[in-house]
C-alpha cells in the first residue's frame, strides 16, 4: 500500500522536476504577487490632483485651500476660473477632485455665519472619493475649528480656555503606524496559498484524466483512498513549500513581524492547505477538461477572495454574503495569519477559527473525497 | 465450449441516459484465444472492454473474469488484467523506464520482479538503448509497445487492449501483432477491439458488434461464410453509380455495393451469374471486368450490417 502511494508522490515529483513552467509557476508568481501587493496595495490617498475654483479671493480662502496641499494629500493641480470649465475637467482629465470656495465664503466667517465650501469629486472611483472626501472633511473642520478659536482669541481671549474640546488620539495597536504592508503581506501569503494549491491539485487530476492516464492508474489494484494520498500529498508538500517562500520572502522585505507561535501558525497552515486540496479535488471531479478546471478554479477563487476579509471588511458585507463567508477557508485562515504574524496570539484566542476551519476542511475532503471516488469507480 | 473459459459474458448492458451503448452482449472466451471486437466507432466496443475491466458499471448483466466477477470482485479482477487504451495512456514527461517502475509499482510488482520484468519489457519493446529517454520524443509504434509492456508487467492472465493500432504505421502494427500472438501461446487470453478488418483476420475469433448488438460471431473464415450466401463477384463497370443501381435490380443479386473503384456483388445462383453481363450490357453499362473473389471480412461485414465499418481515431 505504502509502496503504491510513495510510487505516485516520485512520479509527481520527477514531473514537477522536469516541469520548467510549473516550477516557474510555483516560485515566480507568487513572489512577485507578494511584491506587487507590497508595494501597491494601500488604502491610503496621497498626491490627489485637485482642482481650484476660488471666487472669494479672501485672506480666509487661501488660507483654507493652502491647508490642502500642505499635508501631501492633494495637490493643486489646477485653478479655474469658473465652473463650466469644471465640467469638461473631472470627467476628462486625471483630476478627481474640485474645491469650490463661493463669493462671501470669509464675510460669512466674519459674521459668525455657516461658510460654504463644495466639494466635486468624480465617484466613478468610489473608493477613491471616498476617502479624499474623508480627508477633505478633516480638513474642512481643524480649519473652522481653528477659525473660531481664533475669533474668539480676539474678542474674548479669557474665553478660550473654556471651549471644550475633544482631543482625539489614535493608538492603533498591533500596527502602529498602520502600515498597509503589514496588514496586506499576510493576507497575501493565505490568498496566494489558496490560488496556487486549488488550481495545480485540480489541473494535475484533470490533465491526468484527459490523457487517460487516470483510467490506466484506475484499472491497477490501487484503491481509491491509495490514488487520492498519492494526488494530494504532493500537492500538500508544494504548498507548504509555497507558504514558507512566500511568507519569508514577505517578513524579510517588507519588515512585517511574525510575533506568534511558529507551530500555531503551522496547524493554521496544515488546515487550510488540506481545504484548499479538497477544493481542488472537488474541481477535478467537476471537470473533464483542462478548461473547464480553469474556469471552474476561477468561480471558486474569486468570490472566495472577495468574501474573505482581505480587502473588504465582513462586517460592512449584507447579512446574507455575511454568511457565505463563513463557508469560506480563507476567511478564517487570514485571521490566524493576522493573529499569528502581528498580534502573535496562541490557540487561546484563535481555536475559534481553528476549529471552525477544521470543521470546513473535514466536510471539504469528505464531500471532494466521497465524488472522487465515485467518479473513478 | 471449454469448460472453464478465461471470459465469461452474460447479457451485458450498459445505458447512458436513453442511449443503449451495450444491448444484451453475450460471448465466452477461451484461455489464450485471441478474440476481436470488430465494429465501427461508436458501436459499443470500447464500452464492453471498459466494463469489463472495471472502469464502467454495467445496467444489467453480468460477466466474469478469470472466474471472478467484475462488479463484486473488481479489485481481483483488476490484480489479474492487463489494460491498453487507445491512448497509449503514458506520461510524456518521464522515461521509458520511470513509466515501467511506476505502473509495475501501482500493481505491486517489486524488487528484483520489477527489475527482471522492465527489462524484459525493454527488450520485447525493442526500447533497449532509449530507456533513459523521455517518453514524448518516441515514435507511435514505441509508445504502443511500451503501453504494452506497461500493461503486461505484472504478467497478467487476460490482456485488453483497445483499440491498440490506432495511428500506428503498418510495419509497427504487424509487429505488435506477432508480440500479441506469441503471449497468446503464453497462454494469455486476449480480447482485442479494431475497426481495421485486416487486423481482425489475425483473431481467432470474432464478434461483429453494430450499434450494442453481436450481430454475428465465429472464427474469421466463419463469419465470412455465414455472411455470403452466393457468390462474391467484382465488378468493374462505368459509370459505376448506374451500374449499382441496375445490378441491385438484377435477378439473383441478394447484395451489391461499392468497393474502391468497383463493384463487390453477391449473387445466389450460377444461373444469375452467367446472365449479369448480358443484364448490365442491356441498360447500357460498360462493364470492363467481371470475376469471381476470396470474400474478405469487409465484405461479411457490409453484408450482415449494410454499412462500412471503416473511420478512424475514437470509438
Amino acid at each position: 500500500m505504502l509502496n503504491r502511494v510513495w510510487r505516485m508522490i516520485i512520479k509527481e515529483f520527477v514531473q514537477l522536476k522536469r516541469d520548467r513552467y510549473a516550477r516557474f509557476v510555483l516560485i515566480v508568481p507568487p513572489i512577485l504577487q507578494m511584491l506587487i501587493y507590497g508595494y501597491a496595495a494601500t488604502f491610503e490617498v496621497n498626491h490627489v490632483k485637485i482642482a481650484v475654483i476660488d471666487y472669494d479671493h479672501s485672506q480666509e480662502s487661501r488660507d483654507l485651500l493652502s491647508r490642502f496641499t500642505f499635508t501631501g494629500r492633494f495637490e493643486a493641480a489646477k485653478i479655474l476660473n469658473n465652473e463650466r470649465e469644471l465640467k469638461s475637467l473631472i470627467g476628462e482629465s486625471d483630476i478627481p477632485l474640485a474645491l469650490k470656495i463661493g463669493p462671501g465664503f470669509a464675510e460669512a466667517l466674519r459674521k459668525g455665519e455657516t461658510a460654504h465650501l463644495q466639494v466635486i469629486v468624480d465617484g466613478s472611483n468610489s473608493n477613491t472619493a471616498l476617502i479624499a472626501v474623508g480627508y477633505v472633511n478633516q480638513i474642512a473642520n481643524q480649519f473652522s475649528q481653528d477659525y473660531a478659536r481664533n475669533r474668539l482669541n480676539q474678542v474674548m481671549p479669557a474665553m478660550v480656555a473654556n471651549v471644550p474640546q475633544i482631543d482625539l488620539a489614535p493608538r492603533p495597536w498591533y500596527n502602529p503606524d498602520l502600515n498597509s504592508q503589514w496588514f496586506f503581506v499576510p493576507g497575501v501569503i493565505g490568498s496566494i496559498t489558496l490560488i496556487l494549491v486549488v488550481n495545480i491539485t485540480a489541473f494535475a487530476i484533470v490533465r491526468e484524466r484527459e490523457i487517460g492516464t487516470l483510467e490506466q492508474i484506475m484499472v491497477t489494484p490501487i484503491r481509491p483512498f491509495e490514488l487520492i494520498l498519492g494526488k494530494t500529498i504532493p500537492f500538500f508538500l508544494v504548498g507548504l513549500a509555497d507558504v514558507v517562500l512566500v511568507a519569508v520572502v514577505g517578513t524579510l522585505w517588507f519588515q512585517v513581524p511574525f510575533l506568534g507561535n511558529p507551530l500555531v501558525l503551522l496547524l493554521g497552515v496544515t488546515l487550510f492547505l488540506l481545504s484548499t486540496l479538497g477544493v481542488g479535488l472537488l474541481i477535478s471531479t467537476l471537470c473533464s477538461t483542462q478548461q473547464q478546471a480553469f474556469a471552474s478554479g476561477f468561480f471558486f477563487l474569486n468570490p472566495a477572495f472577495i468574501l474573505s476579509g482581505f480587502a473588504f471588511p465582513i462586517t460592512s458585507m449584507p447579512r446574507a454574503m455575511q454568511m457565505l463567508t463563513y463557508l469560506n477557508p480563507l476567511r478564517y485562515f487570514l485571521v490566524i495569519l493576522r493573529g499569528t504574524f502581528l498580534k502573535g496570539v496562541g490557540l487561546n484566542v484563535l481555536w475559534p477559527q481553528m476549529t471552525a476551519l477544521a470543521a470546513l476542511t473535514f466536510v471539504l475532503l469528505v464531500v471532494s473525497v466521497a465524488r472522487f471516488r465515485k467518479s473513478i469507480d | 465450449m471449454d469448460p472453464k473459459p478465461s471470459i465469461v459474458v452474460d447479457n451485458l448492458v450498459k445505458r447512458f441516459g436513453k442511449f443503449v451503448a451495450v444491448n444484451r452482449v453475450s460471448f465466452q472466451i477461451r484461455s489464450g484465444e485471441i478474440f476481436g471486437l470488430l465494429g465501427p466507432n461508436g458501436s459499443g466496443k470500447s464500452t464492453t472492454i471498459r466494463m469489463l475491466c472495471g472502469l464502467l458499471t454495467p445496467t444489467s448483466g453480468s460477466a466474469t473474469v478469470v472466474g471472478f466477477d467484475i462488479a463484486r470482485q473488481a479489485e481481483e479482477v483488476r490484480r489479474h488484467i492487463g489494460y491498453m487504451s487507445q491512448k497509449f495512456s503514458l506520461y510524456d514527461d518521464l522515461t521509458a523506464v520511470e513509466n515501467l517502475e511506476f505502473f509495475g509499482g501501482l500493481y505491486g510488482v517489486t524488487g528484483d520482479a520489477l527489475t527482471k520484468g522492465i527489462a524484459w519489457a525493454l527488450g520485447m519493446s525493442g526500447l533497449a538503448g532509449n530507456e533513459q529517454a523521455l517518453t514524448r520524443e518516441f515514435s507511435g509504434g514505441w509508445k504502443q509497445r511500451l503501453a504494452l509492456g506497461c500493461a503486461v508487467l505484472h504478467r497478467p492472465r487476460v490482456l485488453f487492449l483497445d483499440e491498440p493500432t490506432a495511428g500506428v504505421d503498418p510495419l509497427s502494427r504487424r509487429q505488435f501483432w506477432d508480440l500479441i500472438h506469441q503471449m497468446s501461446r503464453e497462454g494469455i487470453t486476449i480480447l482485442v477491439t479494431t475497426h481495421y478488418m485486416d487486423e481482425a483476420e489475425y483473431c481467432n475469433r470474432l464478434a461483429l458488434i453494430e450499434s450494442g448488438r453481436i450481430v454475428e460471431m465465429g472464427t474469421p473464415g466463419e463469419i465470412k461464410r455465414l455472411a455470403i450466401h452466393g457468390n462474391l463477384l467484382l465488378i468493374e463497370a462505368a459509370p459505376l453509380g448506374d451500374a449499382l443501381a441496375a445490378v441491385k435490380r438484377a435477378p439473383g443479386v441478394t447484395d451489391a455495393s461499392v468497393f474502391g473503384a468497383a463493384l463487390h456483388v453477391v449473387v445466389g445462383d450460377q444461373q444469375s451469374e452467367r446472365e449479369l453481363p448480358a443484364f448490365l450490357a442491356a441498360r447500357g453499362i460498360r462493364v470492363d471486368r467481371i470475376e469471381p473473389i476470396a470474400p474478405s471480412l469487409e465484405d461479411a461485414f457490409v453484408s450482415l450490417t449494410g454499412e462500412k465499418p471503416a473511420g478512424d481515431a475514437d470509438s
